[in-house]
């Protein structure tokens, strides 16, 4: 008698690749726009990124349902916040908040692969990078998604992140200036797009400084 | 109103079909310190006198925040009034996250409404002590409501609630015809000349008072001292009042009372003079 599996799962996948990288003074957001469902494409032109508050945005791959209810879910959390302190709530806060409420679901996961990006108190960016169930973790840079295995060693190459295992504590934020920044996550993207067949369509890079939050488009690839 | 063997629950009726925790509840309302508020066909403005307990301590908010399109001025037991706000807070988010629009200000204030009854039909409660003026925008428009302890709610075009709220009170009811079709500027004037009537003499200074906007394109916000002091040195509404306050204080306490349909014992307490 062999184990009964399940004939029918509550998760899908609808591809795609998210990237942040933090500046000393910006921070870079960026995910495709193309929602798949195995070989098919659903739309060419759905966003990943979520602004959660004033100085934090997300962007999350994976299952897209779970994504928008996690979402929500934060935008009224981030509401009660605001009511409660009478201001907006920095990146670290929503940082540790998007952790627990992940990891409130650890039996029953938000099917959800997120990368929180942002300006800190002092307006430094800052990067926060997530496992579906809220393991976390400040970073100079990260991608999730399914390109991200094309795009993190990339990105660990041009940014040169100093080994974690390193004493004192190094900041792995980036020297690199915003516009460099932005060019390096178009080039990611072409090239993930390139292998990935899940990447592709269109880019949304999101900049976020001390002038505001900003948002630029891209075209990639389409097949 | 005085002590009588019918007041002590709030689930005892009194011969004459009367429940007198409930109104001993209204008049916690108007012996808070004043609240009105008034609304044109796109605007409503909300204000509040503020007055500190002592000159070391900071004055109550009695002004919240509900959604960017509702806003409520409470008058009464504060404590009450914020409890409530955090529950009207908690609804318009839940309706948000489910419709993914703004809750409607009709179905918020019937919720409170029927939150107020709850407590006057269960003998381990007691009524909320405290009025709000419920200010908000939706589709039909804007709106003014007004939500009594007794877990009745109205629509109003402009009021007042609270001690010395029939001074203000008349001088809308002078005005208020004009209010629909006013612009935003002069609603919010028209706002502080009502507070000032309530303050029987005192200057008007925005460090007494907080006033409070929601209208089209505009989320509920509330206007910053500088903002209002402005307002007012502009308006020259600062400094004793020229013309004689309003109507004799006898009539305003007589109409009061039977507003609230009581009748009018010794019952003039001290806020209406």
């Amino acid at each position: 008698m062999t184990k009964q599996q399940a004939n029918w799962s509550p998760y899908d996948n609808n591809g795609g690749s998210c990237v942040a990288i933090a500046g000393a003074d910006y921070c870079v957001i960026a995910a495709d726009t193309r929602m798949s469902t195995g070989y098919n494409i659903l739309t060419r032109d759905y966003s990943k990124i979520c602004k959660l508050a004033d100085k934090c945005v997300m962007a999350s791959s994976g299952f897209q349902a779970d994504v928008k209810a996690l979402q929500k879910h934060l935008a009224a959390r981030h509401l009660i916040y605001q009511h409660q302190h009478n201001k907006q709530m920095s990146c670290p806060a929503m940082a540790q908040l998007l952790s627990n409420t992940l990891y409130y679901k650890r039996f029953f996961p938000y099917y959800s692969f997120n990368v929180l990006g942002g300006l800190d108190n002092e307006g430094k960016g800052c990067v926060f990078t997530y496992d579906a169930v809220g393991s976390f973790e400040k970073v100079g840079y990260s991608s999730q998604g399914s390109g991200s295995t094309l795009i993190m060693p990339f990105l660990d190459n041009q940014l040169k992140s100093p080994s974690p295992l390193l004493l004192p504590a190094q900041d792995a934020v980036t020297p690199l200036a915003e516009a460099e920044a932005v060019d390096l996550v178009k080039t990611v993207f072409a090239s993930a797009s390139e292998r990935d067949i899940y990447t592709g369509d269109k880019l949304e890079i999101i900049v976020i400084n001390a002038d505001g939050i900003r948002r630029d488009y891209m075209d990639l690839r389409k097949d | 109103m005085f002590r009588n063997q019918y007041d002590t629950d709030v689930t005892t009726w009194s011969p004459a079909g009367r429940l007198f925790q409930v109104e001993y509840a209204m008049e916690a309302v108007k012996q808070g310190s004043a609240a009105i508020g008034l609304r044109s066909k796109t605007h409503v403005v909300l204000g509040c006198v503020n007055k500190a307990n002592s000159e070391l301590s900071s004055h109550q908010k009695k002004i919240f925040k509900v959604d960017d399109h509702i806003g409520v001025a409470i008058s009464g037991l504060t404590a009450d009034g914020r409890v409530l706000s955090r529950y009207m807070r908690n609804e318009c988010i839940n309706y948000s996250f489910t419709y993914e629009s703004p809750l409607p200000v009709g179905r918020l204030v019937v919720q409170l409404a029927d939150k107020a009854q709850v407590c006057t039909q269960r003998s381990w409660k007691r009524p909320y002590g405290v009025g709000l003026l419920v200010a908000g925008l939706d589709e039909s428009g804007a709106h003014l409501y007004y939500n009594c302890p007794s877990g009745n709610y109205f629509e109003y075009q402009a009021f007042a609630i609270g001690s010395r709220s029939q001074a203000a009170k008349t001088y809308l009811e002078r005005r208020f015809e004009n209010f629909v079709d006013s612009p935003r500027d002069d609603l919010v004037k028209d706002a502080l000349m009502a507070i000032r009537e309530t303050l029987q003499g005192e200057a008007l200074k925005s460090s007494i008072c907080t006033v409070a906007v929601v209208g089209v394109g505009e989320p509920f916000h509330i206007l910053d001292q500088g903002t209002v002091q402005q307002m007012i040195d502009a308006f020259e509404i600062a400094g004793e009042q020229e013309v004689p306050a309003t109507d004799p204080d006898a009539a305003a306490g007589q109409e009061a009372a039977s507003e609230q349909g009581a009748a009018a014992d010794e019952g003039v307490a001290p806020m209406d003079i």
